[in-house]
């Protein structure tokens, strides 16, 4: 974490520090820019070192990504952009990105010969602050400046702003939520990462006493005591004075915690929009869990989501829900008015339209169930997140509650929540699907899903915990999801949604942290987190059967790591964090996914590069497309004979996503087909 | 115009090359980089290219070899390929490798080999004319300021 940096950057001039070479920034700024420079092809290489001591920057090269990361792990501080090839044959360009965007937080420049729409995608959803076509003219990297300015500026902002937001926002968000106590902070909080995020303030941006902090090397250890502090906080209360308390490292401050957590997020985001993906199949089908009767219904409710998205035909969407809410005891049949209310979400973001569906769908049935009791088990709880999604989706506010999640286990409590909606969407769908967590995986007899569940329902159990439960206990969700559909899913939809199993629980998880905290539904970031707690909220079903679908896949990709193998924490420090454990996770989570995941996704754990890879361009907007794309393919199946149907959903959207995962290179996602460039 | 009629041999020489095509504005970006401190500076990044490419040809030659082809390599090896020659500027050459990629993308094996035939032709070619260049550059003596092709 360069705090120092962003300190520094706060105005040009204070940058001093920055520079290594000690010149200050008024005057020969650019020069003295210390760059790496990464490309395997010593003709490139020549010629960008030359071009770049031409541009009086401080040229170090390298032609191997390995040798990259060792240099600059050696010496975080020592450099301030890096430029790196995509093709390379020791590591792709794209995970040497994000190594050095989650350990570093340098801000990285892609460069290639291929000028694929797919590859320069990947490179924006991978965090390249640009993308440079070969041949590199001199003039191109003569305002590389810029990205590291621009990132030191943005960093300091933040650090400002989560700051101060932080402890004075904390002030009850929602007057009647006497029974979300936690979605008060949320909110609070929420609201001051929005702001933070927003970026748009700049009058509390008076505070300069924190300028040229020693910047902070986050390690893997550190990292990972990170992540640790993180799940056990819950993605949703994660804020970052809490998590410095909890991780109890001497010199570490709330801004270095702040900027990784960050980080952090947009990691997780990334995960999820993959594992979501396959998740989503995979949770699907791995939803078939008899005993919740609501499954049919959820997921009903998720193929509604998939049809908002686009992805489902209507009439797919429609039959699906019949299917699944004939099946469903207390629900009455899900109207395909569902999926109108999925319009209304119409979010850039597939995943939110996911959640959307399954939101409405819950709604719906939730509000049916709500009143008149839960015909099933799991029903309170669903149709606690139902409603609450239903709401939320009327507020579409990015606000997941954490009441919700509390609320779902109480009817009554869910009225209450059912105002406060937004926030208790969240939470409730977290609970319920922590709640069924335990139930999924006894019934799915999903090894992975019950450790996520076990853990996730004991953190769930209370409503505070479900937050929790999204951001990290994905694996959790992501298992409940499947069996407790969509509604549960709403709080801890970000992970639900995203990964399959853990992916999109985290993702989930984190993306309802950010949302709430961070995006009050403005801001770049907060769309995105935004779509996820509304999915989230909103569909506890299509959750389900995304987050099945997706959970299995991603999980075993990259977020196998996190979710199914209760490696949540140790999976996403290492997965995101450590690039050489990443691999090593991916690898033991694949083992591990592997055996509870019948499908693909084996194969895609095979090689952890491509795994992470495979994970982020699911990640990457094509999460839901993908979903829904599976969906659609379940649907004319008739996937919901009956309660059970969704077992067969459920593998059927295994399937579809094990075809996907293991043809990584073969997404055709809608319009972002995230397929690996080949080399 | 050069008084020297070594370099005003150069200089046509050098205009020739961009004239028929040869190498692009890319080959400008390199002489722009050479300077004082670094007099044969393009010369010295073509002679890196010409020794590592040719890594890559043999091992495009050898996957030609091997029935049937595996296309997904021989787009990657060319991909490789066609980085390092677009680098230089090598105008041809990487017009050539674009066409081979077409045919590899379109599981073309004849036109693969068709155009790798050709890719290598040119290739040579502009390997010699470069190697005048460069030694007719060296006997001139400094050159001045690149200027850039009409």
């Amino acid at each position: 974490m360069n705090v120092s940096s962003v300190k520094g950057s706060m105005s040009i001039s204070s940058s001093t520090s920055t520079w290594k070479a000690g010149d200050t920034i008024s005057d020969q700024f650019p020069a003295g820019l210390r760059v790496l420079v990464v490309d395997d092809d010593p003709t490139c290489l020549m010629i960008l070192e030359k071009m770049l001591i031409a541009c009086l920057y401080k040229v170090t090269k390298c032609n191997r990504a390995e040798t990259a990361l060792s240099k600059l792990r050696e010496n975080k501080n020592g450099y301030d952009i890096v430029l790196s090839d995509v093709h390379m044959p020791d590591m792709d360009g794209f995970k040497l990105l994000e190594h050095i965007g989650l350990e570093m937080d340098l801000p990285v420049i892609m460069m290639s010969a291929d000028d694929g729409k797919q590859v320069v995608m990947k490179g924006v959803t991978h965090g390249a602050c640009d993308y440079l076509i070969k041949p590199v003219r001199i003039e191109a990297l003569k305002n590389i400046w810029q990205h590291v300015v621009r990132k030191r500026k943005n960093e300091w902002k933040e650090f400002e702003q989560s700051g101060s937001v932080e402890e004075g926002d904390r002030q009850p968000k929602q007057s009647d939520d006497a029974d979300y106590s936690s979605s008060a902070n949320e909110g609070n909080w929420k609201g001051s990462k929005k702001r933070k995020d927003e970026e748009e303030e700049t009058d509390e941006r008076d505070d300069t006493s924190t300028l040229k902090k020693p910047r902070v090397v986050w390690s893997v250890e550190l990292h990972q005591q990170f992540v640790a502090a993180v799940n056990q906080l819950g993605i949703d209360k994660a804020v970052p004075k809490k998590i410095l308390e909890l991780m109890n490292v001497p010199g570490l401050t709330r801004e270095n915690v702040a900027s990784h957590l960050q980080k952090y997020r947009l990691y997780l985001r990334r995960l999820s929009g993959v594992s979501q993906h396959q998740s989503n199949l995979s949770t699907i089908i791995s939803a078939q869990d008899p005993t919740f009767g609501s499954l049919s219904s959820l997921s009903g409710l998720d193929l509604q989501t998939l049809a908002a998205t686009g992805q489902l035909p209507a009439q797919s969407l429609a039959r699906l829900q019949a299917a699944g809410l004939g099946r469903a005891t207390a629900k009455s049949g899900i109207p395909i008015t569902l999926v109108d209310q999925r319009n209304i979400f119409s979010f850039e973001n597939p995943k939110l339209r996911f959640g959307e569906g399954q939101q409405q769908h819950m709604t719906n049935k939730q509000q049916v169930n709500l009143l008149h009791g839960i015909p099933t088990t799991m029903e309170p709880k669903q149709l606690v997140s139902l409603r609450h999604a239903a709401q939320s989706i009327g507020n579409m506010n990015m606000q997941v509650p954490p009441h919700g999640a509390q609320n779902s286990q109480n009817n009554p409590l869910l009225m209450q929540m059912g105002q406060q909606q937004q926030q208790s969407r969240g939470q409730i769908l977290v609970d319920s699907t922590i709640n069924h967590a335990p139930r999924l995986s006894s019934s799915m007899g999903q090894p992975i899903l019950s450790n996520g569940i076990a853990t996730n329902v004991s953190s769930r159990n209370g409503i505070p915990e479900n937050i929790r439960a999204p951001g990290y206990s994905q694996t959790p969700s992501m298992l409940n999801f499947p069996v407790n559909h969509a509604s549960e899913l709403p709080g801890n939809s970000f992970a639900l949604g995203s990964t399959p199993g853990v992916s999109i629980l985290t993702s989930k998880g984190a993306f309802q942290e950010d949302v709430n905290s961070e995006i009050k539904g403005s801001g770049g970031l907060m769309p995105s987190y935004d779509v996820f707690n509304d999915l989230n909220q909103h569909k506890p079903q299509s959750w389900e059967l995304q987050n099945v679908g997706m959970a299995f896949d991603t999980s075993q990709h990259s977020n196998s790591l996190q979710g199914n193998l209760d490696l949540t924490q140790s999976a996403l420090g290492q997965q995101g964090f450590s690039s050489g454990q990443m691999n090593g996770h991916n690898r033991s989570a694949a083992v591990a996914n592997k055996a509870m995941f019948s499908t693909g996704d084996v194969k895609e754990l095979g090689s952890a590069q491509n795994v992470n890879q495979h994970l982020n361009n699911l990640l990457v907007d094509n999460t839901i497309r993908i979903k829904s794309e599976r969906v659609c393919d379940t649907s004319p199946a008739n996937i919901f004979p009956d309660h059970f149907g969704q077992d067969d959903l459920m593998s059927a959207l295994l399937k579809q996503q094990e075809s996907v995962a293991s043809s990584e290179n073969e997404f055709d996602f809608d319009g972002y087909s995230m397929n690996n460039i080949p080399v | 115009m050069e008084r020297n009629p070594m370099r005003r041999q150069l200089a046509i020489m050098r205009q020739s090359l961009f004239d028929q095509g040869h190498v692009d504005e890319q080959f400008v970006q390199l002489e722009e980089l050479q300077d004082d401190a670094n007099p044969n500076f393009v010369e010295e990044v073509v002679t890196l290219y010409y020794r590592d490419s040719a890594r890559i040809i043999l091992n495009i030659e050898q996957a030609l070899e091997r029935k049937p082809f595996d296309f997904r390599k021989l787009d990657a090896y060319m991909h490789q390929f066609k980085g390092s020659s677009s680098s230089i500027g090598a105008k041809k050459v990487k017009a050539e490798s674009t066409l081979f990629r077409e045919y590899c993308k379109s599981g073309n094996g004849e036109g693969c080999m068709r155009s790798f035939q050709q890719l290598k032709k040119e290739y040579a070619t502009l390997r010699k004319k470069l190697g005048t260049y460069f030694q007719l550059a060296r006997q001139a003596g400094p050159v001045e300021t690149a200027s850039r092709p009409k």
